[in-house]
């Protein structure tokens, strides 16, 4: 087990192509970093840069607390988890769990008890003798997790590994993974290009874009508290609601469209630099769940939108609607298809099952204002002291 | 439904008309065609006859078919011994992957059925040698694989050696040209899956009993440095020797089968450092050469055996005329009386044990043998009956054992033939 730290790290390929640009993180020793980007971000290149593949331009690895820049990829004592496993048919689950220690000519009492450790944390222990034909896919995983666990490797790096799973088993997994890495604790790099992926695994999170860090937060830090306008619309699903805004002349009103919402002396208090922006065009963000109807007992300033459709979930509703404010798209964040699909002013709410709703429908949301993020429309970055 | 195939496309013509609405496990169509012994596959992977083809047919995501299609394709820009991509098929219907569909590979064994039917003492040393020289020339091509392994190659002879073919690209890449820490993980990765597969085969009882699995890998890497230092390392040359020793090296490296891309020569107070850019060679010369003269198509070192054979009917032929032959008569007359007979004469049943050019290499070396044994030359015509009756039928089946498509070959060669 090891900590990884990652200082002012470049990657610039021959041809020039910058792909990864000044990227310091530290991965404690044990912790579960995810990251996570679009496509083209710099998050593969990186967790390559780690793990040898890819020569570093500059900058600092550390594995261990020891530079690794020049370590080859075995030197560093890291394991590539998942990558296109194959189970020798003739073979037991213990030999396939085994067979790369017995390559390596371990003592067979040795490998015997670190395959029986390994089988045991992943659930496999009445398996060890059966044949991989007789094995489901979940459990075909898990061998293949346990070839990398009996290395007692200092570290893992895993590279979307669960994306040519089916969605179910994929689900499976995710939640496997993160329970086997938690019982062994090591150090693990993990990257998704799929942000709920990321959110329900990470202890933390690095969200990439365009080869520079944008933010590194544990998931619910990132959800509450996105430092930029890329962070907030990438995060989270369905995407944040985020508006072109006028900050009223006394900072107490903000002009969305054609409509006025009142803004209390609390959200001034909670972000002074806000009276900066008096007058001044900013970027607000309101998640779907801080859109209630008011007509579910909701308070807080109203904001009416026109309901384009209902995805009635049973729990609750979630409500598209337009309003006639210019809707901000952060450039690639969402997918390009998608983005080309939104329409101005388009916004998502989630509101009560309960209340009566439908499409063409004028709603009145309350909204929850000491929850709206507000952001500098020059630079993306959050107004937040 | 969506066919993506790459020119000539006539030639999968015949594939339109396969099930592909159905899932590819569940399909039943008298083409299909069960392969002998052949590697492990993660993905559902089928065989089919058409045309005198067989074609291979594997179902994955669209994604990683188009990337593997557009690598295989790469792959044989560059050269590099791959199985050809034919083409693929998407937008299948609803929870359908697609299906990326290759040629299977003519005359070609897996390693499976090298170690269960051994022709000459058991073939590791070979095979190892083989994939190490595959290796090399993806990595000089700037190709990681990714998943080298036993089970992603195809094998065929080439005239006594093994000349090993990339079946596999779905977890390749390509680069400008790789880092060491990509190539060193690509031979890492290679060690591990080709031990693993040979302690899969040992467990089985499939492993002949002198193979050891756990030092097949640590060769397998030490031949791979071996090679890779041969093809890539820089020499200071002390200037007298610098001439002799550039061509020395360049000599060396086309036996080897590659070309130097770019030399270059650094001024050293101790001499000019020696750094070569190597890359893989033109399609083999020695095939090349067989072609122009001949229309055979053949392996290198089968085309090199048969250039042989030509050179020395020439000399026969100028030493009986008392005249000079040039290489172009002497090649035409060479495969009218000698090989051309010589293949027509190959017993229909055992016509898809080996390629003919290997079938006449071999040929040849039974002449060589027997001729010792004797005394005497004994002829190509004798060599070839006693080859064809005491050496072909031990050869193993074909891995495609369909009836089907056995059938098919025979009506091929007996048109052939008539022709």
């Amino acid at each position: 087990m090891a900590p990884v730290s990652l200082e002012k790290i470049n990657k610039v390929y021959e041809n020039g192509f910058h792909a990864v640009k000044d990227l310091s993180v530290n991965i404690a020793d044990g912790e579960f970093m995810v990251l996570v980007g679009p496509s083209g971000c710099g998050k593969t290149t990186a967790l390559r840069m780690v793990a040898g593949l890819e020569d570093i331009t500059s900058g600092i690895l550390r594995i261990g607390g020891k530079e690794a820049n020049d370590e080859t990829p075995k030197q560093r004592d890291i394991a590539m988890v998942f990558q296109n496993y194959a189970l020798y048919p003739h073979m037991t689950v213990a030999a396939n769990i085994g067979f790369a220690l017995k390559l390596r000519k371990l003592p067979k009492a040795e490998l015997d008890a670190k395959v029986k450790e390994a089988a045991e944390i992943l659930g496999l222990t009445d398996w060890l003798d059966r044949k991989p034909g007789q094995l489901s896919g979940g459990q075909r995983q898990r061998v293949a997790m346990g070839r990398a666990i009996v290395r007692e490797p200092s570290v893992f790096l895993m590279d979307e590994p669960l994306s040519n799973l089916d969605a179910k088993l994929r689900v499976q997994m995710r939640a496997e993974v993160q329970r086997i890495q938690r019982r062994i604790g090591v150090s693990t790099i993990y990257v998704t290009h799929d942000q709920v992926e990321a959110m329900t695994m990470g202890d933390r999170v690095t969200v990439l874009r365009e080869g520079v860090l944008q933010q590194v937060d544990t998931p619910q830090v990132l959800y509450d508290n996105p430092d930029n306008i890329f962070v907030a619309a990438f995060i989270g699903s369905p995407s944040m609601n985020l508006y072109d805004a006028t900050l009223g002349t006394d900072a107490r009103s903000l002009k969305l469209g054609s409509q006025e919402v009142d803004l209390p002396e609390s959200v001034l208090v909670a972000r002074p630099a806000l009276r900066g922006y008096t007058g001044k065009k900013v970027v607000v963000g309101l998640r779907p769940e801080h859109l209630p109807a008011e007509s579910d007992n909701a308070t807080g300033p109203k904001l009416v939108g026109e309901v384009e459709l209902i995805e009635a979930l049973g729990s609750e509703q979630v409500v598209h609607f337009t309003i006639d404010a210019n809707r901000v798209l952060a450039e690639g964040a969402v997918d390009k298809d998608e983005a080309a699909t939104v329409k101005h002013g388009e916004g998502v709410a989630r509101i009560g099952a309960k209340v009566p709703v439908k499409v063409g429908d004028k709603l009145t949301f309350a909204v929850s204002i000491e929850d709206m993020k507000f952001f500098d429309e020059s630079t993306g970055l959050a107004i937040r002291t | 439904m969506r066919f993506v195939f790459s020119p000539p496309a006539d030639e999968a013509a015949g594939l339109m008309t396969l099930p592909f609405g159905e899932p590819l496990e569940e399909w039943q169509d008298e083409r299909l065609v069960e392969i002998r012994q052949r590697g492990l596959s993660r993905h559902v992977v089928r065989f089919v006859a058409e045309g005198g083809e067989l074609y291979a047919l594997k179902s994955i995501s669209e994604r990683l078919a188009r990337r593997e299609y557009r690598l295989l394709r790469a792959l044989a820009e560059l050269n590099v011994p791959a199985v050809k991509a034919v083409g693929i098929v998407v937008d299948r219907g609803p929870d359908l992957d697609a299906i990326l569909v290759t040629r299977f590979l003519d005359y070609s064994t897996t390693y499976r059925a090298l170690f269960s039917s051994p022709r000459v003492g058991h073939p590791s040393d070979r095979l190892l040698d083989a994939l190490v020289e595959l290796l090399v020339r993806l990595h000089l091509s700037g190709f990681f694989w990714g998943d080298c392994s036993l089970s992603n190659t195809l094998f065929r002879y080439d005239a006594g050696t093994i000349a090993a073919y990339l079946v596999d690209a779905e977890t390749s890449e390509q680069h400008p040209t790789l880092s060491t820490g990509q190539r060193l993980w690509d031979v890492e990765l290679a060690t591990e899956r080709t031990g693993g597969e040979l302690l899969d085969l040992q467990a089985g009882g499939l492993l002949p009993a002198d193979v050891d699995p756990l030092s097949f890998g640590e060769k397998l890497s030490q031949r791979y440095d071996r090679l890779w230092d041969e093809l890539t390392r820089e020499e200071t040359l002390p200037p007298q020797e610098q001439r002799h020793r550039i061509a020395k090296r360049l000599r060396r490296l086309n036996d080897l089968g590659f070309d130097a891309d770019e030399l270059e020569l650094i001024s050293t107070p101790d001499g000019n450092k020696l750094r070569i850019r190597t890359k893989v060679a033109d399609s083999g010369q020695h095939s090349a050469q067989l072609f122009r003269l001949t229309g055979i198509t053949a392996d290198e070192h089968q085309a090199r055996r048969l250039l042989n054979d030509i050179a020395s009917f020439r000399s026969h032929l100028e030493q009986k005329s008392g005249n000079p032959v040039s290489q172009i008569i002497a090649a035409h007359r060479w495969l009218e009386e000698v090989y051309d007979p010589v293949v027509a004469s190959i017993p229909v049943g055992l016509r898809d044990r080996l390629a003919p050019p290997e079938i006449f290499h071999e040929i040849l070396e039974h002449r060589w043998y027997l001729s010792e044994q004797e005394g005497q030359d004994v002829g190509t015509t004798a060599a070839a009956k006693s080859y064809f009756k005491t050496v072909l039928p031990t050869v193993p089946d074909p891995l495609a054992t369909a009836t089907e498509y056995a059938a098919e070959l025979s009506r091929l060669s007996d048109q052939d033939q008539i022709q």
